[in-house]
């Protein structure tokens, strides 16, 4: 797990976030499903799902794999037929008009380069489709190459490409349509990880600079985080939490989405009471009794069972006990460390023998290791970091 | 180590000299001036002239490669329809036993399938007064039933091979399914297709059964010709011809492999 990355990569792609339309009430979605459902003989890929895509999100749908991402998406392309519900695109509904003729275009995952033709026909056979003049065919397809970096390799052959330039060729022929929408089924899975993180940068700045629609299906939830304006989760063809990156990594609804980005520490508690006014409820740790304080919506009451779930990060270890205002404090004693040179991961074993997991910056320099194993140590953290869970 | 390798290379030379020394032995002898088939009479081309000279010969050869090639280019019409067929249209009830049944002539004697065709044949002409004659028409009807199952079978490997999301990536930048199919599956399958029409245009120059049930009074195919001259005793020019078959056929085999060789490259 690689938070550090994560979060760092989240701030650049911030200034491409200029708005927020979900918020707004009066805010027409461009793209609109509405009780979509999809059926493969008596199994239900997706499963009457709803959702609102605004004009120039960079929207993520994530999820594990078999979770119905594709189906999904090739639902929007024209390529399955939905058992029910609707999809209208920049108000028009798709539901009879044929993939050909929907103003959307796809990266495919395998990316489908066509393996008989050069990079220049591949890219230029949408254009050659819609029957445009010849000149500006070629003036366009110039321009594209140029866009993509590939006006070097434009007469050569699929097979005489590495994996990232045929990524890019797919990119290329796709979004020459100049669709309003570009769906990208795992546009960066079959690339190794260097180029990925590269190629992330490089989506993020093309769809900004173009204007258009993403929709990105990814298994991948550190490319969810750094890709999109928001992240839909999904899990057996629903939608789990649709949210700001930073807002379901902060704020999973529940445990799934907790788990599904990066590591986090559950608890088990009880609510003792709830204060309407200022949101925030105390809870008590099931085991050690350990009272706490959480900020919650209404929606607790007192003597509920909930979890209080905590990321790693926000857990400070320390060999003296805190002072300090709305501390959740406990004990332990270090049982494992890793040293990964910026940070260090310690998993301390609390009073009531449950495993806590701590990340913690090395922002002092100090070639002996800061903490050692069985060293008795306080966790601390501040009460505004537990999120509370229904389940 | 030294034994095992030795073994080996005796092994692969005896095999080889079983497989190729007969036919070696025909090729030399087809050029040999003595008409005794046993004896050599020092180098001649004397039975190419014979045999180019032996118009019934010349006539079953010709009536064979037309056979051959017509039949061979319907199977490749009819098989690569079966071979989309089985494999384009979405998943279909019973689509397993279709892809059966398509294969079940490669393996069926053909004995039978000679038989269950004059039988349907002669039933038809009862019963609708065609076809009228057995002969090159009804040879060339049977080659393509037979032949269509080789190019469906490889076809359809071509195509489950193929990656399913290039025809969609072709609709979804706008071709209509007539063009996909004429811009991508096509260009795509056709070194199958060409492979397929080699495959049936041998098998229909090298069939003698379904050829011989088929076949009427007038229409003798090479290999039916052939058959009945060796009944009465091999000669010479039999091995003209026979090495002028392996050169044809030597030669389709080396275009089909390089044509595969190129394909399975490119992927
Ligand atoms: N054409 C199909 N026929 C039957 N089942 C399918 C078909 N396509 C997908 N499925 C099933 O639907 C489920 C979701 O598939 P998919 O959308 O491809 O998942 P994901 O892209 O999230 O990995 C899977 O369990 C898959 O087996
Ligand atoms: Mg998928």
């Amino acid at each position: 797990m690689n938070n550090e990355n994560t979060i760092k990569a989240n701030q650049s792609a911030k200034p491409y976030v200029a708005e927020t339309p979900w918020l707004d009430p009066e805010a027409v979605p461009f793209i609109q499903i509405k009780g979509l459902s999809k059926q493969f003989d008596d199994f239900s890929a997706v499963d009457n799902v709803d959702l609102n895509i605004y004009k120039g999100e960079l929207f993520t749908i994530l999820g594990g794999s078999g979770c119905g991402k594709s189906t999904l998406l090739r639902m929007l392309a024209g390529f399955e037929t939905p058992n029910a519900g609707q999809i209208i695109i920049d108000g028009i509904d798709m539901a009879n008009i044929p993939a050909y003729d929907r103003p959307i275009n796809m990266m495919f995952q395998s990316y489908a380069v066509f393996p008989h033709m050069t990079v220049e026909q591949n890219i230029s056979y949408g254009l050659k489709k819609d029957k445009l003049a010849k000149a500006e065919i070629a003036t366009r397809v110039k321009d594209m190459l140029e866009l993509v970096q590939l006006s070097e390799l434009a007469k050569r052959k699929p097979n005489q490409l590495s994996g990232g330039q045929r990524q890019r060729v797919a990119l290329a022929r796709a979004l020459i349509k100049q669709p309003k929408v570009l769906l990208l089924d795992e546009p960066l899975a079959a690339l190794d990880k260097k180029l990925r993180e590269q190629t992330q940068f490089e989506l993020i700045n093309l769809q900004y600079e173009l204007g258009i629609t993403f929709v990105v299906v990814t298994h991948d939830q550190e490319e969810a985080m750094t890709l999109s304006t928001r992240v839909a989760v999904m899990d057996a063809g629903k939608f789990i939490q649709i949210d700001t990156p930073t807002q379901v990594y902060e704020s999973p609804h529940n445990r799934f989405v907790a788990n599904f980005f990066g590591t986090i520490n559950f608890f088990n508690a009880t609510v003792l009471s709830t204060d309407p006014e200022a949101q925030t409820l105390t809870a008590q740790l099931e085991k050690t009794g350990t009272q706490l304080e959480a900020k919650a919506e209404g929606r607790f009451s007192a003597s509920d069972e909930v979890t209080i779930a905590v990321r790693p990060e926000k857990i400070s270890v320390s060999q003296e006990r805190p002072e300090g205002d709305h501390l959740t404090i406990t004990k332990g004693t270090v049982e494992d460390l890793a040293y990964y040179g910026n940070r260090s991961v310690y998993r301390v074993r609390s009073q009531s023998g449950r495993i806590i997991q701590v990340s913690a910056q090395n922002n002092q320099r100090s070639e002996q290791l800061v903490l050692e194993w069985d060293d008795e140590v306080y966790l601390s953290w501040d009460s505004s970091c537990n999120v509370v869970l229904s389940e | 180590m030294q034994k095992s390798s030795r073994f080996v290379f005796s092994a692969l030379c005896f095999g080889f000299a079983f497989l190729y020394i007969p036919i070696l032995v025909l090729i030399a002898f087809s050029f040999n001036q003595s008409a005794i088939t046993s004896v050599w009479g020092g180098f001649s081309l004397r039975w190419y002239t014979a045999l180019f000279n032996n118009e019934q010969i010349i006539e079953a050869a010709l009536l064979s490669l037309k056979i051959a090639a017509t039949s061979a280019t319907f199977a490749t019409i009819l098989g690569t329809m079966a071979g989309l067929a089985l494999t384009q249209i979405g998943r279909y009830r019973g689509r397993l036993i279709f892809t059966g049944l398509i294969a079940a002539p490669l393996v069926m004697p053909e004995v039978i399938t000679g038989l269950s065709l004059l039988l349907m044949f002669v039933s038809l002409q009862e019963l609708i007064g065609w076809p009228l004659s057995r002969g090159a028409g009804t040879i060339t009807i049977a080659h393509i039933t037979f032949s269509m199952a080789y190019v469906a079978v490889i076809v359809q490997s071509r195509l489950s091979s193929m990656d399913q999301s290039l025809q969609e990536a072709a609709m979804d930048l706008g071709g209509r399914p007539t063009q996909v199919a004429f811009d991508i599956t096509l260009p795509l399958i056709a070194p199958s297709m060409l492979s397929g029409w080699l495959l049936a245009f041998t098998l229909s120059l090298d069939d003698l059964v379904i050829a011989s049930f088929t076949s009427g009074a007038g229409a003798s195919t090479l290999p039916m010709v052939i058959f009945s001259k060796i009944k009465l005793g091999v000669t010479p020019d039999i091995n003209a011809l026979a090495t002028l078959i392996i050169g044809t056929v030597s030669i389709g085999i080396m275009i089909a492999s390089w044509v595969m060789f190129r394909q399975s490259k490119r992927n």
